[in-house]
């Protein structure tokens, strides 16, 4: 008698969603199952991996990133050398040097760097923001101004800045609107019902859910995330449908698993392959649990990441 | 699955005798079904009706000890197949390969490596806990049994990869009372590897070279009577070894196929050979779904910090935060001079807080407060982080007698603290530190 398992097939399927135009366009969602369920039905769209790159350039860089950027000069160097790492699916220019509390650059210089990266290379784009609320709803307008035509992701709207950033990202410029909430359900149907009110396509909705590093209280990540697949697949709730980002390098580079230098922490060994697997391990928990794409730092873990969705779907 | 009350009623013997106590078998079968008394309190019900009642209310998933003594654990015994359902209850076991193929120097360092990762991460021991031995045959049996009793003492569970018989056996004289894996049974050498591991007292590893046939293995071993078994994920590709294991858990919790039901092993250092990022990342992938025990080529703190970081949070019970032991941590090579910062107990803002506070360099004193586990405004809300419970902890423990700085930062969620914690704790400075961890970095450097 042989193995008989039931469909774990869905009626109702994430939303499909295209990032950047041209050759290098890449779609996210689509599918009616769980996530790398093949068995249950065909995965039309692999989930996608992008890189990470900072307004700080070079220097902000993590020690053992920077030799894969050897002989960059500026950001658009960058850029272009980070298009050509395996498996690199779009790119994410991460604004944190916008920060009022931080760095405080001026948004007019942070868009200066979007505007030349964008002539420079022609992978799919997310502007990540600076995570604080006002400034975030100006960088995102005038990103989406410079960027417009090029359907690109803006990460993200918050409940506190959703209408300024849905009004510009979304329905004065058509990009795709990145909605963030923090490991709740309810939250991330909330903004998702709001943004839909004032007006932005639902298709063109991209939610980062909640994100974590390994170990950081990652359970809620997981639960957040198997809650909302459930609901979107399960329940057929259509206001949970969009497909998921998530940016794990920013998580992943800041904690002392990954920064603590070996003469900090001999026991510990080689810093690099602790970076590195902190950041696959973590990023492979968000594939496994329901992410569509990941945003990376370091390129072995983008090659890695990449190499294994490819043996999973 | 529960039984319901008529189910058993129909399997009673209907005699309304009174013996069990019960007025009639419908009372008795409707007690039986709430757990209020044991079926063994009717002299009447048949072999067959037990047996048949068993099977029914038998756990989706069988819970399989291996491992002998303090080595001994657990693993299976899963209900849901979703953490916010109900607790993952057996934790996730990893191992590292070596093979009877390898030199002794290959071997020690190897074993050396992965003894090298032991610590505690909020009261749990972290450390690689099974050996999986793999069987080469052009270095023969007597190698592989020497392998076998060199690793036996090393504290940690063997499984005997082999599914050669006869070195099996040889193998299993040696170590078998630490109760190791047999994992060594296929569809053609199951009978005598079953008896061998039945004999042997020890929980039999079943192989195929597809789930049908690893099905149809794991049914002729039951059918033989042995249920103490684990089955071996597909190994021909990354993708048959995620279905095997999805589609087995899947089949056994929601479908109550209960030849399914059984832990898993998966081998990521077969599936990614050489390839240790990617290893890492299957050690991941496997740990969210489904994997019982994980076996990769190596383990160290790279592998490691992230791994058991995760594997605890996702076993964690939904409904029980985590908790940090209360008192002083003392951070960036602090002493009783430095600043004091305070906070709650919930594992998370721990986490979160001390590593914050070590990315700013600053040497501090980081006092957890007893709150009952629960992050700073829940914890603010139920009254178990407050002025006197802050004031009445700092007393039981002596703080004052600990640390010589009076200055102490209370988080900024909190800041409606500030007043009265200076009224209770007269002589210090209280400090209301911003709302957000990720902000203190540069508050601390500021006030420096
Ligand atoms: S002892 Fe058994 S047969 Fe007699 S009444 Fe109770 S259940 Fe029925």
């Amino acid at each position: 008698m042989p193995f008989t398992a039931k469909s774990g097939k869905f009626s109702a399927s994430i939303n499909t969603l295209t990032m950047g135009t041209g050759e290098k366009a890449i779609v996210l969602g689509g599918e009616n199952v769980l996530p790398f369920y093949t068995f249950d039905a065909p995965i039309e769209n692999a989930p996608k991996v992008g890189i990470e790159i900072t307004d700080g350039g070079l220097e902000a860089e993590p020690e053992c990133v920077k030799k894969y950027y050897e002989g960059c000069e500026t950001i658009v160097d960058m850029a272009k050398k980070a298009a050509t790492f395996e498996g690199v699916d779009f790119l994410s220019i991460h604004l944190e040097g916008g920060d009022p509390n931080g760095e405080n650059k001026p948004t007019e210089e942070l868009i200066k760097i979007v505007k030349e990266v964008a002539e420079a290379v022609d992978l799919p784009i997310v502007i990540s923001g600076c995570k604080n609320v006002e400034k975030d709803s100006e960088i995102f307008a005038k990103a989406s101004e410079v960027l417009s035509g090029k359907n690109a992701v803006m990460l993200a709207a918050k409940e506190e800045n959703y209408k300024n950033v849905g009004a510009s990202a979304g329905l004065a410029y058509k990009q795709i609107v990145g909605a963030e909430s923090a490991d709740d359900i309810n939250l991330a149907k909330q903004l998702n019902v709001l943004l839909t009110q004032l007006g932005v396509d639902a298709k063109s909705i991209v939610m980062n859910v909640g994100t974590a590093a390994a170990g950081y209280g990652y359970e809620y990540v997981v639960s957040t995330m198997d809650r909302i697949k459930a609901a979107a697949l399960q329940q057929g709730d259509a206001t949970l449908q969009m497909p998921i980002i998530t940016p794990v390098a920013s998580e992943t580079w800041g904690i002392k698993e990954s920064i603590a230098t070996e003469e900090d922490m001999p026991e510990w060994g080689d810093q690099e392959a602790r970076g590195i697997d902190m950041e696959v391990e973590t990023a492979a928990a968000d594939l496994a649990s329901g992410s569509n794409a990941v945003i990376l730092k370091h390129p072995v873990s983008v090659a890695t990441i990449s190499k294994m969705i490819k043996a999973l779907v | 699955m529960a039984l319901k009350g008529l189910d058993i009623f129909k399997l009673s013997p209907k005699k309304n005798c009174k013996e069990c106590g019960s007025p009639t078998c419908m009372a008795f079968s409707m007690k039986v079904a709430q757990g209020a008394v044991s079926i063994d309190a009717c002299p009447y019900f048949s072999e067959d009706a037990k047996a048949a009642m068993s099977e029914a209310t038998a756990p989706p998933m069988k819970t399989i000890k291996v491992g002998a003594g303090e080595n001994e654990m657990v693993l299976g015994g899963e209900t849901v197949l979703f953490r916010h359902e109900k607790t993952f209850v057996n934790k996730t076991r990893y191992a590292v390969d070596i093979c009877s193929c390898m030199d002794d120097a290959t071997i020690e360092a190897k074993v050396a490596e992965l003894k090298h990762v032991d610590y505690e991460r909020i009261g749990e021991r972290m450390y690689v806990e099974m050996i999986d031995v793999e069987y080469d045959p052009a270095s023969g049996a007597d190698r592989y049994v020497e392998v076998v009793k060199k690793v036996a003492g090393e504290g940690r569970v063997l499984i005997l990869d082999c599914q050669d018989v006869e070195v099996a056996k040889a193998a299993l004289d040696v170590c078998k009372d630490a109760k190791p894996v047999l994992n060594g049974a296929n569809a053609q050498n199951y009978e005598a590897m079953s008896k061998l591991a039945t004999e042997a007292g020890v929980v039999l590893g079943v192989y195929g070279a597809d789930e049908n046939e690893l099905f149809d293995t794991l049914a002729a071993l039951e059918k033989l009577g042995n249920k103490n078994l684990v089955f071996n994920a597909c190994t021909s590709s990354v993708k048959a070894a995620f279905a095997t294991a999805v589609q087995f858990r899947k089949a056994a919790i929601k479908d109550s196929n209960r030849t399914c039901g059984y832990p898993s092993i998966v081998n990521v250092s077969k599936l990614a050979k050489g390839d240790s990022h990617l290893q890492a990342a299957l050690l991941s992938l496997f740990t969210v779904k489904y994997g019982s025990i994980v076996i990769a080529e190596k383990i160290s703190y790279a592998e490691a910090l992230p791994l058991y970081g995760l594997r605890q949070n996702v076993f964690t019970d939904p409904q029980k935060p985590m908790k940090v032991e209360p008192g002083i941590y003392r951070i960036n090579g602090a002493d009783e001079n430095s600043i004091c910062l305070t906070t709650v107990d919930f594992a998370l803002t721990y986490f979160v807080v001390s590593g914050e506070l070590e990315r700013s360099g600053v040497p501090c004193n980081l006092i957890i407060n007893d709150a009952g586990g629960l992050s700073v405004l829940t914890s603010w809300a139920a009254g178990k982080f407050s002025s006197s419970s802050i004031a009445k902890f700092f007393q039981e423990q002596d703080i004052e007698g600990k640390i010589k700085c009076r200055k102490l930062c209370i988080p900024g969620k909190v800041a409606v603290l500030k007043g009265e914690l200076e009224a209770k704790m007269p002589g210090w400075e209280i400090i209301v530190a911003p709302r957000e961890a990720v902000q203190l970095v540069k508050f601390l450097k500021d006030m420096q």
